[in-house]
């Protein structure tokens, strides 16, 4: 479905991505997992075409969209959803109309056939009844739920979550790893998800990719990474402060820091 | 940007800093332009995909039919201003009849346009960039690419349509209202009559003048809308950076609209008469 082929993607001389490989197949919920900074939004990024790579190359569905013009990304565009870190919703539209704006823009249905189609959307992700109101009249977890129904909106084969459990609580964020994996199975999306709450990346994971420093260590099912011997999965799994992931940046020249001065 | 991180740097490298920015941010703007220019030239093909008439609508309402009050008052009391200005200087010479022409022609060829834009600059032009930064920083315009659908064809363009076309209704307006002013001044120092003052004033009217200051709010309207998309689209670093670009985007639109003024007047004075 997606291989990412070599990519790199370099940051003022810093490589933020570093020779990432990555298949990922049809159907499976592939969940890409790392601290902070590992460039893991950064590789989503690239694999929605918001960024494009300095090399290397992703195929989606056999074709390269790193090379591609912007009217032809919107073709592929149209065929996946994107859930955001905060729902991005518009917020001057309405819950029903920002369910709907895809469907407006890129189909010539009826309007009433639209409306039929939201409400099937929102009842999908247990929002029905929200259609006439605005985004910040809705809790932190409806937006991100309503964001879920706009992702899905145009019936996609392929979905990107970024971060779907980051700012809520417990329940809601498991509420909303299980509407990802009931529309997985239901639907038979392909799901590609970034995350660094690693309670929910188990839930959900078919594949569990553990991206650091910009490169891939370690791949495979949850089990496989659970029992990983890579000393940085071990290290993020049992949230030691220490470990591959050093607890002070540079220990060595803590005094050369500490007494070197500005120079003006 | 480039400068902040150039603590020990010399005169020189300041400037080239400088220089960069500055060039970066033309070549983007003039970019911005050309996507516009390119999405206008293809709907004019096939208008039903590009131009949403509701959108378009839409902003015209709150661009245009929201400043009518704004506009409406400044330019009355510019209006009376200008009169009241007039007629002291004016009485030096025993010549009071000819504030009308004087309000007139002003208004209609320089401060009606003038002062419409420079409160839609305040207005509509700070309101853009907000909004439009806003959406930048909540992910929102990320969203739309990958909903793929172009924020330049969503966004940008119903503003900067929205915003040709009032401009001028909102000029046209301000200069009527202007000439009210300048009558209510007269009506009250010299016991005018409404019709004496009105033929004072057509007698004294161009059709150029009127055609000017149309020519010149068409151009005002495409600097304010331009530059409040391209500040907001440009933001970048949470509420200060929307802070920031509404306050460019305001600052740069009048010294761009005044300048433009200063322009068109030299044009249409000294070049084409």
């Amino acid at each position: 479905m997606i291989e990412i082929k070599n990519l790199i993607k370099m940051y003022d001389n810093r490589r933020v991505l570093d020779n990432v490989n990555l298949t990922i197949k049809q159907g499976e919920t592939m969940v890409i997992m790392g601290g902070s900074g590992c460039g893991k939004s950064t590789l989503l990024r690239h694999i929605i075409c918001l960024a494009r790579p300095d090399s290397g190359q992703i195929f989606i569905k056999g074709q390269n969209v790193t090379e591609m013009k912007e009217s032809e990304l919107v073709e592929v565009r149209k065929r996946f959803g994107m859930l955001f870190q905060s729902g991005a919703l518009l917020n001057s539209l309405t819950v029903g109309e920002n369910v709907a704006l895809p469907l407006v823009e890129h189909t010539q249905l009826d309007p009433k056939i639209i409306s039929i189609i939201v409400k099937m959307k929102l009842e999908l992700v247990g929002l029905t009844g929200f259609e006439n109101l605005m985004p910040s009249q809705l809790s932190g977890g409806m937006k991100k739920r309503v964001g879920l129904a706009r992702a899905i909106a145009m019936d996609p084969e392929l979905v990107f979550y970024d971060e779907p459990g980051a700012g809520l609580d417990p329940i809601t964020a498991s509420v909303v790893d299980k509407l990802i994996m009931d529309l997985t199975k239901k639907l038979g999306i392909t799901s590609i998800v970034v995350t660094h709450e690693m309670k929910s990346a188990f839930r959900i994971a078919d594949r569990i990719a553990v991206l650091y420093k910009g490169k891939v260590v370690d791949i495979g099912t949850p089990d496989h990474i659970k029992n990983s011997k890579h000393p940085y999965v071990t290290q993020f799994i049992s949230g030691a402060p220490d470990g591959p992931e050093p607890l002070r940046r540079s220990k060595d020249d803590y005094l050369s820091r500490l007494t070197a001065f500005d120079e003006e | 940007m480039t400068s902040k991180n150039n603590r020990s740097g010399g005169l020189l490298e300041k400037f080239s800093g400088a220089l960069n920015t500055a060039l970066y941010h033309i070549t983007s703007f003039a970019y911005l332009h050309w996507l516009l220019i390119r999405l206008f030239l293809v709907g004019l093909v096939k208008p039903g995909k590009i131009f949403r008439g509701k959108q378009i609508f839409e902003q015209m309402f709150l661009m245009g039919v929201q400043s009518i009050p704004i506009v409406a008052v400044t330019s009355l009391f510019l209006g009376m201003t200008l009169a009241m200005l007039t007629t002291y200087t004016l009485a030096d010479f025993g010549a009071e009849v000819w504030v009308a022409g004087l309000v007139g022609v002003g208004f209609t060829r320089e401060l009606g346009p003038l002062i419409t834009a420079i409160v839609v600059a305040g207005r509509v032009g700070a309101s853009i960039s907000a909004e439009l930064g806003t959406m930048v920083v909540s992910e929102e315009i990320d969203a739309l690419d990958t909903m793929g659908i172009n924020p330049i064809r969503y966004l940008v363009l119903p503003r900067f349509l929205a915003l040709l076309i009032m401009m001028p209704c909102l000029a046209i307006m301000s200069d009527y209202l202007g000439i009210l002013g300048g009558y209510l001044i007269s009506a009250m120092k010299m016991d005018m009559s409404f019709a004496y003052y009105k033929d004072l004033t057509v007698e004294a009217l161009k059709l150029k003048d009127v055609f000017t200051g149309l020519i010149k709010s068409l151009s005002f309207a495409m600097i304010i809308s331009m530059i409040g998309c391209y500040q907001g689209l440009i933001v970048s670093g949470g509420a200060e950076g929307v802070g920031k670009g509404t306050t460019k985007s305001v600052v740069n639109s009048l010294i761009f609209v005044i300048a433009a003024d200063s322009f068109f007047t030299a044009l249409f004075t000294y070049v084409i008469v």
